[in-house]
């Protein structure tokens, strides 16, 4: 098992990431610098958090034209597995590999809390250790994660069971109270809240560490 | 060769709320004036671009304008052409 980071200039969760997979779960990380294009011999693919590019213009506008994302896409129709986390979400949603967009939370605020959630979906790769409507409690950190989509959207995200995690508590506006979607095939998994900051003992909450050690199995 | 000069202003969608623009609308009325009911903000991009003619810059800016500057899913933009161009020799 083989796990890559991608690292945009600008991205400041890679090695957070890096703790959660390699330090606490002993999976072997690399980092993938945003120019690289060879993908091979990566099992699951990592779009960390952050502002990649300075998130000039939108949240992850830049960083689609990345090298490495000309791979994601192949990486991703061959079935490999991608977790965008926070800005990785928001990228996913700028490139297409995951429908809707995120916007400016409701409130103009930079939210930085913990925030309940109900898993609503265990088809994807990354769920399967869950049970449907499971409660669990993650950090969010952001300010563009108000998630939108078209009612035609959402209504597919639906019917494919494709929304993967909803807010107990909705802090930041998102439709639906989507905190998390994944692609219809299951295997791209794209979140607002971070699982890798809930890994670790020490931070109090273990919570993320099932997510991310479904790549064990 | 041609320079164009042109201007795309890049709007969200009516549908989708905009909190800067409320948030902003709420100061007006600080001010001291009254009866703004409805404020969006949006970003105006200016372009200066080389292309065979008028109908080859609106192309490639149509592109960009779908592909980058907008993301179709929020956001709607329109296009502008200003008067002046001018012919570059090289």
């Amino acid at each position: 098992m083989n796990i890559g980071i991608i690292v945009f200039p600008g991205s400041n969760c890679d090695r957070d990431v890096r703790w959660a997979t390699e330090g606490c779960l002993g999976i072997s990380t690399s980092f993938l610098w945003h120019e690289t294009t060879d993908l091979n011999g990566y099992d699951a693919i990592v779009i960390p958090g952050g502002f990649s590019y300075g998130d000039y213009l939108r949240c992850g506008a830049i960083a689609r034209f990345a090298p490495v994302l000309n791979s994601l896409i192949s990486f991703v129709d061959k079935g490999g597995k991608v977790l965008g986390i926070c800005n990785g979400f928001q990228i996913l949603t700028e490139l297409g590999l995951l429908q809707g967009a995120l916007t400016r939370n409701k409130n103009l605020h930079f939210i930085c809390d913990r925030a309940n959630l109900s898993i609503e979906s265990t088809k994807s790769s990354w769920m399967k250790n869950y049970k449907k409507h499971d409660s669990i409690s993650l950090p969010i950190a952001h300010g563009e994660g108000r998630y939108q989509c078209s009612q035609d959207v959402l209504k597919k995200l639906q019917d494919d069971d494709s929304v993967a995690l909803r807010y107990a508590d909705n802090p930041n506006g998102s439709i639906h109270d989507i905190a998390g979607i994944t692609n219809k095939k299951g295997n791209v998994l794209g979140m607002m809240p971070h699982p890798e900051r809930a890994c670790d003992e020490a931070l109090g909450n273990i919570d993320g560490k099932l997510i991310l050690s479904t790549l064990l199995s | 060769m041609s320079l164009f000069k042109a201007r795309v202003f890049v709007h969200l969608r009516p549908s989708v709320l905009d909190p800067a623009g409320e948030a902003t609308r709420s100061a007006t009325k600080r001010l001291g004036i009254d009866g703004v009911i409805q404020l969006r903000i949006g970003k105006s991009i200016e372009l200066e671009i080389e292309a065979a003619n008028k109908e080859d810059a609106r192309s490639k800016i149509e592109l960009m304008s779908d592909r980058l500057l907008a993301n179709p899913v929020i956001e709607d933009w329109t296009l502008e052409f200003k008067d002046e161009q001018k012919t570059l020799t090289n």
